[in-house]
């Protein structure tokens, strides 16, 4: 690991005596070869080449926490102020690549074989197997289908969060309790807000909201039953969790626009609609383009509520992939496929993302 | 064209038709722990008009007056569960809270350039987490952890917690310094502070009510996450929304004793949203609202 810094670099080494780069050098040298003899001890031992080695891997995955730090102590010695300033970011970048570098490419391994839990013959390559399964899925592709259905339901949920905050802007009063009434759904766990909702409020025989429905005259409000209902009942589970965090985006979005174009914008000004289009919606564009790409970014991960009002059901109706996959595991311990799904996954999110914060940048600049 | 008064009351009549949207879903589940079968059964919602209220759903946890003081296991369970809840969440929290802001402070301050990464691909590099769903990580995760010994591990799930709300704190607290003029470490240099000591004397307690921001909406996250919990963990190091979870579809409905574990999962975070709500929303607008 080399380390280059743009400014300064030579006149800041100078300061460093030599014998202390010496030192630093020499460290980072014993430290890294030291990481990498266990690593390698460890290795022969789990192939079966040795009988010398640990237990489990966690000496290994310790000793590499230990070598970070020894990384960052040599540079400082060898780089002094230069090296004290990457110690600001080393430790991050560190446990990110340890944390997520290495799973996901030992995911792409996993995702090329016939890995389940509860076999007994364990894990064996498998080629693209997993792919043309996958490919053949129709739950995998409905799962898929929905996931466009709750992602266009952001739409919705920033059209009434916007509504909101508009009302929470105007001349109230209690604004404050207003908005910790309105913020506090988004706080709570999801598996909570299934059960209270979910499988308590819209319990079909007595919950609250059934009975209600039954009031207004609907005979059999089958909510979680019937499919399509199914689905706009979780989105709007869903929506009732998301929509104050949008909400507040927008609210502070709206604050921090211009006294006079607050007054424009005043809900309950004369000429409040057409002066909603002309000059507050226009100004929110940017705002709004960067809370709906959060919010689609945390949309597909939906996965919580899902699982645990519905399971997926009725027929896959509400899957999302992140709950197939789930079940995938907790059901079958089909940890091969469900990684192949769960990467193709990432692949077609990682696509989807770019090209959306591209189609953005185009029309998030302030408009003169 | 509406009257200036009806427009008034038509905004307040909105408001507070969201109001009740908004709370009636939490003072239904508070009121659930105190109904017996009868008054769930028939909908009742008003306690002392339509029920009585009972310690049924706190007796059923063993934290009602009556039971407080006799041993219980279904109480150990869940102590256990809520403890193991605040030491990952906090845990973690804490955790990202120090490498994440001083990342961020690293990248605000100062020009990195390693090999081809300069600061705006180790931005992005940590921001790009946030893209990363869950389920591609837990399966390796379950593997991995497992030869690590840290599968069902409070240390385990504090890791992961961390790697999950990193790229927030990061996010957060990148504004954050963004918004504190480099005079006043300038300053401090030529008063002969080194590089850390004009960070943790003078832009730490600046940045203060920012990192406060940071740590809450962590809390709040580790506190809810269920995925990870669900997967990793199973016996020791359960947490509290896995234990609601696996409540849910077991023998017969006991709801009020649902409503109890539900209502001590969401709590703490009615208390915070209550009296922190600042902070969250400090948090909540950092760095995306300019």
């Amino acid at each position: 690991m080399s380390n280059d810094f743009t400014s300064g670099r030579d006149a800041v080494i100078a300061s460093v005596s030599a014998s202390r780069q010496v030192m630093g050098t020499w460290l980072m040298r014993a430290g890294t070869a030291a990481f990498f003899v266990l690593a390698a001890v460890q290795i022969l031992f789990a192939v079966g080449v040795t009988n010398f080695g640990f237990q489990t891997w966690f000496p290994v995955f310790a000793s590499f926490g230990l070598w970070s730090i020894i990384i960052c102590v040599s540079n400082v010695l060898r780089y002094g102020e230069a090296g004290w300033r990457a110690l600001f970011v080393l430790p991050a970048v560190f446990f990110t690549l340890a944390m997520v570098i290495f799973p996901t490419f030992f995911g792409f391994y996993i995702a090329f074989s016939d890995w389940n839990l509860s076999s007994a013959s364990g894990q064996h390559f498998n080629g693209l197997a997993n792919f043309y399964q996958m490919i053949d899925d129709e739950r995998v592709w409905n799962a898929l289908g929905n996931m466009v259905f709750y992602v266009a339901t952001v739409i919705l949920q920033y059209a009434i969060a916007f509504g909101l905050a508009l009302l929470l802007n105007s001349d109230i009063k209690g604004q404050r309790f207003f908005r910790v009434a309105f913020l506090l759904p988004f706080m709570l766990s999801p598996v909570a807000i299934s059960w209270m909702i979910g499988k308590s409020m819209l319990e079909f025989r007595f919950g609250p909201v059934t009975n209600l429905l039954r009031h207004l005259g609907w005979e059999n409000p089958s909510l979680l039953t019937t499919p399509w209902l199914a689905k706009a009942t979780l989105a709007a589970m869903d929506a009732w969790v998301w929509i104050p965090f949008m909400m507040i985006l927008i609210l502070a979005g709206l604050q921090a626009l211009s006294k006079e174009v607050q007054e424009a914008a005043k809900v309950d000004g004369a000429g409040a609609w057409n002066g909603f289009w002309e000059i507050t919606f226009p100004l929110m564009l940017p705002v709004s383009i960067t809370t709906i790409i959060l919010r689609i970014i945390f949309q597909l991960k939906l996965a919580d509520i899902v699982i645990n009002t519905t399971s997926g059901g009725p027929g896959g109706a509400t899957d999302t992939v992140s709950s197939f996959i789930f079940r995938e595991y907790k059901d079958r311990s089909n940890v091969g496929y469900g990684t192949m799904v769960a990467e193709a996954y990432l692949i077609i999110i990682i696509i989807f993302v770019m090209l959306l914060l591209k189609v953005a940048s185009r029309y998030a600049r302030r408009p003169d | 064209m509406i009257p200036a008064a009806l427009r008034k009351s038509l905004i307040y009549a909105a408001l507070i038709l969201w109001t009740f949207i908004a709370l009636f879903p939490i003072y239904w589940t508070f009121s659930t722990t105190f109904k017996v079968a009868k008054d769930v059964q028939l909908g009742n919602i008003l306690p002392w008009v339509q029920f009585q209220p009972n310690w049924l759903g706190l007796r059923a946890i063993g934290l009602s007056p009556d039971t407080i003081f006799n041993a219980s296991t279904v109480r150990d369970e869940f102590l256990i569960r809520f403890w193991n809840s605040i030491a990952a969440s906090l845990g973690a929290s804490a955790l990202a809270l120090v490498i994440g802001s001083m990342a961020a402070y690293g990248l605000s301050r100062y020009q990195y350039k390693w090999l081809i990464w300069r600061n705006q691909d180790i931005s992005f590099f940590f921001l790009s987490q946030l893209i990363l769903p869950p389920v591609v990580l837990a399966m390796p995760f379950l593997v991995l952890y497992k030869e690590l010994a840290l599968l069902d591990s409070l240390f385990g799930l504090i890791l992961i917690y961390t790697l999950m709300v990193l790229p927030i704190v990061i996010w957060i607290m990148r504004d954050q310094f963004d918004g504190i003029p480099q005079e006043l470490e300038q300053a401090a240099l030529v008063d002969g502070c080194s590089t850390w000591g004009a960070f943790l004397k003078i832009i730490v307690p600046i940045a203060l009510p920012g990192m406060v921001a940071a740590f809450i909406l962590a809390v709040i996250l580790c506190w809810n996450e269920y995925f990870f919990a669900a997967l990793l963990t199973s016996t020791k190091a359960k947490t509290l929304p896995v234990m609601v979870a696996s409540q849910t579809g077991s023998q017969g409905i006991s709801w009020w004793s649902m409503a109890a574990i539900s209502s001590a999962a969401i709590l703490p975070l009615i208390i915070i949203g209550i009296f922190l709500e600042r902070y969250i929303i400090k948090g909540l607008t950092a760095g995306a609202v300019k």
